[in-house]
């Protein structure tokens, strides 16, 4: 087992865990921070996206003790108060129907603004390539990141 | 104003964001796999890794002894009381239906059949031990090729043989039709087989308290799950609970009885502890059930000018190695479907259900209707080719006029209404067809290296499934109702209870709207329950884009029941004859002097204090409703593609897609483009992105999102959606469906888009998915049969 201290959407964690855990795992069984879900084992789908230190993580190729030390944003920590920009947009845009891509589609969204505050919607589209959705054919999840970017997304 | 009168509409046609967003964008979920309960322990499966063979022996008690490891089980362990899996579509007399023991006992009979399990104290540890469990297999051949497994002397898959059933359907005299026909035109088509990939893997939770059992299920249907846990496992089913929590997506996929399901019941009877399992998308790709895979072999009969007389069709469906819940009525849906929105003399189906050694197939999608609609539609643009007409002008010298509408077709339903020409004028503007094939006309003359294609589809589908009677004629074992019921509160606020078990639709924000429109409450006062079966105990579930067309209405009529009710205690409480009483939504008035009234609220307030009723009225508004729909619904539509196609490298880029629906009225338009977008990018993704690929052996190659391509935001265009709205004149709130449109319409419309373009370089066919490889082949194969 092997010791790690990690800051998950403001609260400070410390765990003895197996380093073969992965961070996703203990997002979701060690910090209970279950609004990460996991919907692949080949990192090809991106539902589990965070933050880790402000900058997009496929949180299921993170072992947890990589993460040693580092600040985990989830789509949980993400509103500050009100919604982040994104996250309204995704409901006003209608850019969700299951909503189990949403978390990390949002948190790759949210990297994606930061690195690029006014992407055409082509660069939306490659921006977001490695997160997957089944329900909305993606039209509604450009056209929502599009707006949030309209209005200014904090960086 | 009676109370069946129309009243003024204030919510339905709204495009109102939706309720259910809350939770899901913030993270607040309750994913099947989120679920504690204490005393939780873990299960994995030990799965097949051939495609067939004899289980000589199964040793776990390495498992058993393995760090944090409670229990570990073989088939054998199980074959007193697993019974059999189900299938609850026996569609002929004489259909072969194979025992199928949720964990194998004797034999295996696809890669990723469950063998064995172990239970553990977390997911690692039952994942380690499960490399500890030794299995022997005497391998026997694997059945992978249809033709093949029908042909004299292949192995058998069961014992009874390759063929599971032959379903035939005929109308007009076909030989007539064909007799002397100017054209007779023959196709094979190959429906690829498809892995319906819902991005929330399964997961199932079971929890035993004394006799009862508690199942939380990634699942579409609670409702028939319970049914069908106490008849598989003899659990009474009074002591089943089934709960759907926040389930991530469908497509058909968890429209099913699982092995994993029944099982999770029988381990945690066995261990008496609390038991989940969640998969992995790579098991998931195995053991989740396929979808399409059939072989198509059409013949046409048409006069000179392309008009229609006969059209025959004979089906192989792959089965794969079992029938699951709804396994051999899936092509038989298609069977009303090849048909389409066409008039002809005579037509006539066959269907023979096939066993291979593979993943069982079932519902994905539009089931058996993609299929149906991609070789009509796919025929006619080779039609219009053969005969040199425009593929649009075609199909209006066949289709059935607006005026003709009821019109009962040759395969015998009868189509309420519609307007393909309405729809079919509206999409050729938004595509600018014309201007589109001069562009086309003139980069053939010139020879560029991207070529232009463009791809039609007019498609019709059969929603709302389903009448019961008519499921009954096909020999399902279920109904097609749905149910609803409608709680008055004592502050106005309304409880809806809805049996159609939502997984992404957005059903409590559309039923929020029907409430809303009808009771005249506002849309912020109405709450949803749905997916518990003790919460909702009466239900039919959610497949066959039958939500709304059906459980809309169960919900219309149970508001119905309400505004009657309410009539008569209003008229107690204003003390006039319920005569002189009129209805605008959320109020009962004196006729004549509308400041007299009571608001619905104030009389369902009335009811909890029950002071003042009328002699002999019961105390309560709450109301239900059970809605059997005596037909389907009838959505159509006309979707354009354009493709620009490399004819060096075979690339194919959907330049433009315009996809002109009519779904009926629409209750709620942001959802109705959300589900059309989604089905479209389904339905591209089968023409151009998937296919589910078996090695040689019979092992699954594509068992990955790396291998499996589930097309991303890159690999998709803007579409243009718009709709035509022709009510359907068989249910009161004039819907449709419009869950699997979509998927429908687009796969015909890429694919032929994409042979539009290269007809000139003498392609006629591609087999789907249509990737750059197979469109080059295509093109250089042609060009050698041109030399």
């Amino acid at each position: 087992m092997t010791k790690v201290s990690m800051t998950i959407d403001g609260v400070r964690y410390e765990d003895e865990v197996e380093p073969r855990m992965l961070l996703v795992h203990y997002l979701r069984e060690v910090a209970g921070r279950t609004g990460t879900p996991i919907g692949c084992d080949t990192s090809n789908c991106g539902a589990c996206t965070v933050l880790l230190n402000g900058l997009s993580a496929k949180s299921c190729s993170v072992l947890a003790v990589q993460a040693d030390g580092a600040e985990v944003t989830t789509i949980q920590g993400l509103a500050d108060g009100e919604w982040h920009p994104l996250q309204r947009a995704f409901h006003e845009q209608h850019a969700l129907q299951c909503g189990y891509c949403t978390p990390g589609m949002i948190m790759a969204a949210a990297d994606l603004l930061r690195d690029n505050p006014n992407p055409t919607e082509q660069e939306v589209r490659e921006g977001l390539e490695g997160n997957l959705c089944r329900c909305t054919g993606y039209q509604n999840i450009v056209r929502a990141v599009l707006r949030a970017a309209s209005e200014g997304v904090p960086g | 104003m009676t109370s069946n009168s129309m009243t003024v509409t204030t919510e339905i046609g709204k495009a109102r964001a939706r309720k259910e967003d809350a939770r899901l964008v913030t993270g607040q979920t309750n994913w099947t796999d989120n679920i504690q309960v204490p005393g939780l322990v873990h299960v994995a499966f030990l799965r097949s890794p051939m495609a067939h063979g004899r289980i000589t022996s199964v040793d776990v008690s390495a498992a058993r002894g393995a760090p944090g490891v409670i229990a570990a089980f073989s088939g054998a362990d199980f074959a007193a009381e697993q019974g059999s899996l189900p299938c609850a579509w026996p569609v002929t007399p004489d259909i072969v239906i194979p025992a199928h023991p949720p964990m194998a006992v004797d034999e295996v009979r696809y890669v990723g059949e469950i063998v064995a399990c172990v239970v553990a104290r977390d997911r690692y540890a039952a994942a380690d031990a499960l490399e500890l469990i030794d299995v022997d297999y005497e391998p026997l051949p694997a059945v992978l090729d249809m033709e093949a497994a029908l042909a004299e002397g292949s192995p058998k898959v069961h014992e009874a043989g390759n063929k599971s059933f032959e379903w035939v359907f005929a109308n007009g005299d076909l030989d007539a039709a064909f007799r002397d026909a100017p054209v007779v035109m023959e196709r094979t088509y190959r429906q690829q087989r498809l892995i319906p990939s819902a991005m929330e893997p399964r997961a199932v939770v079971c929890a035993q308290l004394g006799d009862e059992f508690t199942l939380w299920s990634a699942t579409q249907i609670p409702h028939v799950l319970r049914v069908m846990l106490a008849v598989v496992t003899g659990v009474p089913e009074q002591n089943i609970r089934v709960i759907a929590p926040d389930v991530g997506g469908g497509f058909g996929s968890k429209l099913q009885v699982t092995a994993e399901e029944v099982l999770a019941l029988l381990i945690a009877r066995k261990v008496g502890r609390p038991v989940k399992w969640t998969e992995s998308r790579s098991e998931g790709n195995l053991a989740v059930h396929h979808g399409r895979d059939q072989i198509q072999r059409i013949k046409l009969a048409a006069e000179a000018d392309g008009k229609l007389r006969g059209l025959s069709v004979d089906l192989l469906a792959d089965m794969g190695a079992y029938l699951m819940l709804v396994t051999p009525g899936v092509p038989l849906l298609g069977a009303f479907m090849f048909n389409a929105i066409y008039k002809m003399d005579a037509y006539s189906f066959k269907c023979t259900g096939v066993f291979t050694t593979k993943t069982p197939t079932d519902a994905y999608r539009g089931a058996g209707r993609p299929e149906a609609t991609y070789a009509i539609e796919h025929a006619m643009d080779d039609l219009a080719a053969e005969l040199g007409v425009d593929p649009l002008e075609l199909r209006k010298r066949n289709w059935i006029t607006h005026e003709e509408f009821p019109y009962t077709t040759i395969a015998g339903l009868t189509y309420d209404s519609g307007n393909y020409e309405a729809a079919t004028a509206k999409a050729v503007e938004l595509f600018g067809y014309d201007d589109l094939r001069k562009e086309q006309a003139e980069r053939r003359e010139a020879g560029d290296r991207v070529q232009l294609g463009i791809g039609i589809s007019t498609y019709t589908e059969m929603c709302g499934l389903a009448p019961s009677r008519l499921l009954g004629q096909l020999n399902y074992a279920a109904g097609g109702w749905e149910h609803a019921s409608v709680r008055m509160l004592p502050t106005g606020k309304v409880e809806v209870v809805t049996g159609s078990s939502a997984h992404g639709q957005g059903h409590e924000t559309a039923w929020s709207q029907i409430v809303a429109d009808r009771l005249g409450v506002p849309f912020e006062d109405v709450r949803v329950l749905h997916g518990d079966t003790l919460v909702a105990p009466k239900g039919m579930d959610t497949y066959g884009s039958r939500s709304l067309a059906v459980g809309g209405i169960a919900l219309y009529e149970a508001c119905q029941k309400v505004i009657d009710k309410s009539k008569v205690i209003a008229a107690g409480l204003l003390e006039v004859s319920p005569d002189d009483l009129e209805w605008t939504p959320g109020r009962w008035s004196v006729r004549g002097d509308p400041d007299q009234g009571k608001t619905i609220g104030e009389i369902s307030f009335a009811t909890f204090a029950a002071h003042d009723l009328p002699d002999g009225v019961e105390p309560s508004l709450d109301s239900e409703a059970t809605f059997d729909p005596q037909t389907f619904s009838f959505p159509h539509g006309t979707h354009l593609c354009a493709v620009d196609v490399d004819t060096e490298t075979g690339q194919v880029k959907i330049r433009s897609y315009v996809a002109v629906d009519d779904v009926g009225v629409a209750v709620n338009p942001l959802i109705v483009d959300g589900q059309v977008h989604g089905g479209l990018a389904q339905g591209i993704a089968q023409a151009l992105y998937e296919e589910a690929v078996y090695d040689a052996d019979g092992n699954l190659t594509t068992t990955t999102l790396a291998d499996y391509l589930v097309p991303s935001a890159a690999d998709l265009p803007t579409f243009v959606t718009d709709r035509t709205q022709t009510p359907s004149t068989t249910n009161p709130l004039g819907v449709k469906g419009v869950g699997e449109a979509g998927t429908i319409a687009s796969t015909p419309a890429v694919v032929d888009a994409v042979i539009d373009a290269l007809r000139p370089l003498g392609v006629t066919d591609i087999q789907m998915p249509c990737t750059s490889e197979r469109v080059w082949r295509a093109i250089n194969e042609a060009k050698g049969e041109a030399r």
